[in-house]
């Protein structure tokens, strides 16, 4: 299943990633201590740029990169050769096809992502689905609930994040630095049913979210 | 290497390091005698000025030109962490863009000594330019907030800040005002780092002076809104207390004869004073603590150079007009 390539995956994170983050953008992270020490565990965060994923897996740190996989659409990151090899070799994603809901050999369409947590790995899951409109929070689609029911005593930390929309939204080619925020919230009772489960991800979202200091005009 | 030092500014350089060893050596026998309070920040503090002075030195002993990077990337940080923390508009990110390059240029002018553009580069053609793009892209709602704040950060951050890297490559014109009274005959080749280090460790020592004078005496508070330990009798003591120092090591250090080092430290005294007390406001209007976390026990890179942002530029004047 895992078929990143580790020296290469290490050396992008350790010496573009890294810099990128500390000197270009730049994060201030708020409660990074509840974020997993180890796996399995799910983190959810929302979505605003391509960037977010390397600021997330830049906090978790390079001790922690071998076990972070970020799930992503396969339909948009398998499609273009160049894509498809950087983003599963180097960013390490677990591709799930958002327009099938049966995978043509009959399994489950979350199994790769139960396959990761099995052995012992930590889920990065943006559960917008899409990067929208930058720095606007969109409904949370279930996804997230569907795994906490196969994998009942696997942690789900939220983690807010701001910024990262302003520097790079979508559909644009100019970097522009900006700090972006990350604030993490207490992990989640992953025994709740689906309802549940996804009130209560979107009330701890709001609540991370009303942590800002100022809003745009 | 180090050839555009002068003795006393190396002298300087040392006495600095040897400060912080003093210092550090207090926190460590601090954390012995008392064991069960928390020196945690203190600590963080003193090892965050370890940071900012060693890589300071060494950008200096480089060269005038490295340490005018490095205050270029100081610049780069700040305007990041004050567009971060004032609220943008979506649709000026290109204009963001041309905000960031200007430091490119505003630091390529300083480091050629090319004047006339440094000091029009942004009060004038970004002034112009800025708007002209955002009117480009079309928006008009919050035109006025947008543009007025994006220019502000641009003053604050890179144009203030730029003085104190324009005092590394300054001359004394052919008439001078007053005669330049040179400590020695280096300093009269290279006069710049003894003026950049007389400006920093006078800005940092009445910040100090503020501080302990406020701490002790007077009741009247200077502006209780903004900066409730802010007293005049500690205003009073910290100005005085700096203008002290700077009739000490003006002219050891620096060009600056008795008077003019007297006139300076006046200067750096106040406008430091108001500064801190700006970008205090500016923290309450924004309703945040500290700029950022970039330097561990001070907050931002701007919440450091907060007093700079004032006594740079107008200290640069004032031995501009002098010496120039």
């Amino acid at each position: 299943m895992d078929e990143t390539n580790r020296p290469l995956r290490f050396a992008f994170f350790a010496l573009v990633v890294r810099p990128l983050m500390m000197i270009v953008l730049g994060t201030n992270v708020r409660r990074g201590e509840l974020l997993p020490k180890s796996g399995p565990a799910i983190i959810v965060a929302n979505h605003n740029s391509h960037l977010d994923v390397f600021a997330l897996m830049n906090v978790l740190g390079l001790g922690r990169l071998r076990l972070v996989r970020p799930v992503a659409a396969a339909d948009y990151f398998l499609t273009r050769p160049l894509r498809r090899w950087f983003s599963t070799r180097i960013v390490g994603i677990i591709p799930i096809d958002r327009t099938k809901s049966r995978r043509e050999d009959g399994k489950h369409p979350l199994e790769p992502i139960s396959e990761v947590l099995r052995a012992g790995g930590i889920v990065l899951l943006f559960p917008e689905g899409t990067r929208g409109e930058p720095e606007q929070m969109v409904a949370f689609q279930s996804g997230v609930a569907h795994l906490a029911k196969r994998h009942p005593d696997v942690p789900i930390t939220p983690v807010f994040t701001h910024g990262l929309g302003k520097a790079l939204p979508k559909g644009e080619a100019i970097l522009v630095p900006f700090f972006c925020d990350m604030f993490v919230g207490e992990p989640l009772d992953s025994t709740l049913g689906k309802n549940e489960l996804m009130a209560q991800l979107s009330e701890s979202m709001g609540r991370l979210k009303s942590e800002l200091p100022v809003q745009t005009w | 290497m180090m050839n555009h030092l002068a003795p006393e500014v190396r002298t300087t350089i040392l006495c600095l390091f040897a400060a912080l060893t003093v210092a550090s050596l207090l926190t460590l026998a601090m954390k012995r005698i008392w064991p069960d309070r928390d020196f945690h920040e203190l600590r963080c503090r003193v090892r965050t000025w370890w940071a900012i002075v060693g890589l300071f030195s060494l950008a200096l002993m480089w060269s005038p030109t490295a340490a005018i990077v490095f205050f270029g990337l100081v610049s780069f940080l700040a305007l990041k962490e004050f567009l971060s923390m004032t609220p943008t508009r979506r649709a000026d990110r290109r204009v963001l863009f041309y905000a960031y390059v200007s430091i490119f240029f505003q630091y390529y002018f300083a480091a050629t000594a090319w004047y006339g553009m440094f000091i029009v580069f942004i009060p004038v053609l970004m002034f112009v330019w800025l708007p002209t793009r955002m009117w480009m892209i079309g928006q008009t709602d919050g035109f006025l907030r947008a543009a007025g704040s994006l220019h502000w950060a641009l003053m604050v951050a890179v144009f203030s800040l730029s003085h104190a890297a324009y005092l590394l490559v300054m001359q004394p014109g052919e008439a001078p005002r007053y005669e330049p009274n040179f400590p020695s005959d280096i300093a009269q080749q290279y006069p710049g780092p003894g003026l950049l280090l007389f400006l920093i460790l006078v800005t940092e020592l009445n910040d100090i002076f503020q501080y302990m004078w406020g701490k002790s005496l007077g009741k009247r508070k200077v502006a209780p809104l903004v900066s409730p330990g802010k007293t005049y009798a500690g205003l009073i003591g910290g100005v005085l207390t700096t203008i002290f120092v700077a009739v000490l090591i003006g002219p050891r250090l620096t060009m600056l004869d008795v008077p003019r080092s007297l006139i300076a430290g006046v200067i750096i005294g106040l406008s430091g004073f108001a500064g801190d007390l700006c970008m205090s406001a500016l923290k309450r209007d924004l309703k945040i603590k500290d700029f950022g976390a970039t330097l561990p026990g001070h907050g931002g890179v701007l919440d450091r150079v907060d007093s700079l942002i004032f006594t740079a530029p107008l200290f640069f004047h004032f031995a501009y007009y002098c010496y120039g």
